[in-house]
């Protein structure tokens, strides 16, 4: 069922600081992408903004970035799944396109993290959990998605050096990826020796934060072919959510919101886990991106380390997996991240992915998820 | 009403489960059940999801957990450092019942598995608050 493509593209690099604003930073993904698309300001009718708050000074941004992109008087409004916020974006836009009320809608997604400290930021994200019962006892996103390791390797035998190995992988395509922040590559031994930041991850276990935005353009099919040689058709999409707090989980082994947006982008798309050719997941940490291997049916519960151990999730294998880099070496701009992977998808289904181009791949999938497993954001795109 | 007393750092004050802080102060780490319907709630909660009545117990969390997981933080969000190295854990209750929180500094890293059992105290904390934790039962 294509009712909605994508036809327009955009990504700043990710960078530790950008030498800017937040508007200035949003301006630089969403020219990328118009030209991309060949559009004017005029051209788009709706914009969806998409970031997590508390990291700028600007309250209510998507007034103030749809006046600095010359998209007055169009509707624009914020949408927010912290991590996930410009996955959600795009559903969002699909829905308001497949229903007819726009022709094109716009997604930009941000994200300045370098105007507060690290220790502030973690702060930030420890106030993402259960702010009542939880965040009193000071967590952040490390230790939480720590936990979901420990029991990981509890249940299934998985080890820090399978971890380790996905961080190499990511590595190997950060060093290829001009967009990313982190561009160095890294040995097994730098990775399983490096500091403890919250057990049994470990300093390379974590994505790093960073400064960036991407930019997407949705089109109604009417218009779509007419905007790109080659439009993305967007396929599925599926969302869930799970509890926020850890004490409302079932279990610690595998995100739950993910397995259930999955399903329902599967089903939507008419697809099986095997149809997929490239992915990109939510590697915030090593073990986010070994579970989301068993959450997306791209291995049994508990077989994630097999497909890494055996390297199918590099380019060449079975099923490549955050072949730009991932968010362990790409960064991650919360409110950006989303559109990045979607991007990145869209250009390996163009064939326009240089390098890191995966060998004709037809159906894509996103796996985008909001802080530990609250929102669970899946996406499929085809050619 | 007391509930910014609660946690090494509170974010919120305003709450109907206050009287969960009443409770620590007497010693008793509580959730609470619907009377309407007879669902339990850890955290405890005014309002029941299930059959929307607002008409709650309180009432304790009693006996050993087993734990489900674990992790020792070297790094702490802003206004934790001082209790740096700390492990949060997530604790599961008979019934279902999962409680999250801190586990006693009095444990030692070789001692801690996952699935052994373990009793939640409650903690006196300098400056007039009160927490919770678990130890070895």
């Amino acid at each position: 069922m294509k009712a909605a493509a994508i036809v327009g593209v955009g990504q700043t690099a990710f960078v530790r600081g950008y030498e800017g604003s937040i508007r200035e930073l949003a301006f630089d993904a969403y020219k990328e992408a118009m030209l991309d698309a060949g559009l004017k300001a005029k051209d788009i009718d709706a914009s969806i903004i998409c970031s997590a708050p508390e990291y700028d000074k600007q309250r209510t941004p998507a007034g103030t970035i749809a006046e600095y992109l010359g998209l007055n008087p169009k509707p624009t409004f914020y949408v927010e799944t912290v991590c996930s916020s410009s996955s959600s974006g795009l559903r969002v836009a699909y829905s308001l396109v497949k229903a007819g009320l726009h022709k094109t809608v716009l997604v930009l997604g941000f994200q300045k993290m370098s105007e507060i400290s690290s220790a502030d930021s973690q702060e930030r994200m420890g106030r993402g959990s259960d702010v009542m019962w939880e965040a009193p006892f000071g967590t952040m996103m490390p230790a939480y998605y720590a936990m979901h390791a420990r029991a990981h390797f509890h249940r299934y035998g998985t080890t820090e050096e399978d971890l380790a190995l996905i961080r190499m992988k990511a590595a190997t395509y950060g060093m290829i990826n001009k967009k990313a922040v982190y561009q160095k590559g890294v040995t097994l031994e730098q990775v399983l020796s490096a500091d403890v930041v919250a057990s049994p991850l470990k300093r390379f276990d974590c994505c790093a934060n960073a400064d960036g935005a991407s930019c997407l353009i949705v089109a109604h099919k009417d218009v779509a072919k007419s905007l790109s040689k080659k439009p993305v058709w967007i396929l599925g999409v599926g969302a869930a959510t799970a509890p926020v707090t850890m004490s409302g989980r079932e279990s610690l082994t595998g995100l739950a919101c993910a397995r259930a947006a999955a399903k329902e982008a599967y089903t939507m798309a008419g697809i099986k886990p095997k149809d997929v050719d490239v992915a990109e997941v939510h590697d915030c940490f090593t073990i986010a991106e070994m579970m989301a291997y068993e959450d997306l049916g791209f291995a049994k519960p508990g077989k994630g380390k097999e497909l890494i151990r055996a390297k199918e999730t590099y380019i060449d294998g079975k099923i490549p997996v955050n072949v730009d880099g991932g968010l362990l070496s790409k960064g991650h701009p919360i409110g950006a991240t989303g559109g990045s992977q979607i991007r990145t998808v869209v250009m390996q289904l163009r064939g326009e992915a240089g390098e890191m181009q995966v060998k004709d791949p037809e159906i894509g999938l996103i796996h985008n998820i909001g802080g530990v497993g609250v929102y669970g954001n899946v996406t499929i795109l085809g050619v | 009403m007391g509930f910014e007393r609660f946690g090494t750092v509170s974010f919120t004050s305003q709450t109907k489960a206050a009287p969960f802080v009443d409770l620590l102060d007497k010693g008793i780490v509580a959730g609470t059940k619907c009377k309407g319907c007879g669902a339990s709630y850890f955290p405890p909660r005014p309002d029941c999801s299930k059959c929307f009545s607002s008409n709650m117990e309180w009432t304790e969390v009693s006996g050993n957990g087993k734990l489900m997981s674990y992790s020792k933080l070297i790094y702490a969000p802003t206004g934790f450092e001082a209790d740096l190295p700390y492990s949060i854990a997530l604790v599961e209750f008979p019934n279902n019942l999962k409680v999250f929180g801190r586990l006693s500094k009095e444990m030692k890293d070789e001692e801690i598995t996952i699935g052994m059992d373990l009793k939640i105290e409650v903690v006196k904390l300098p400056n007039d608050r009160v927490t919770y934790q678990f130890k070895k039962a």
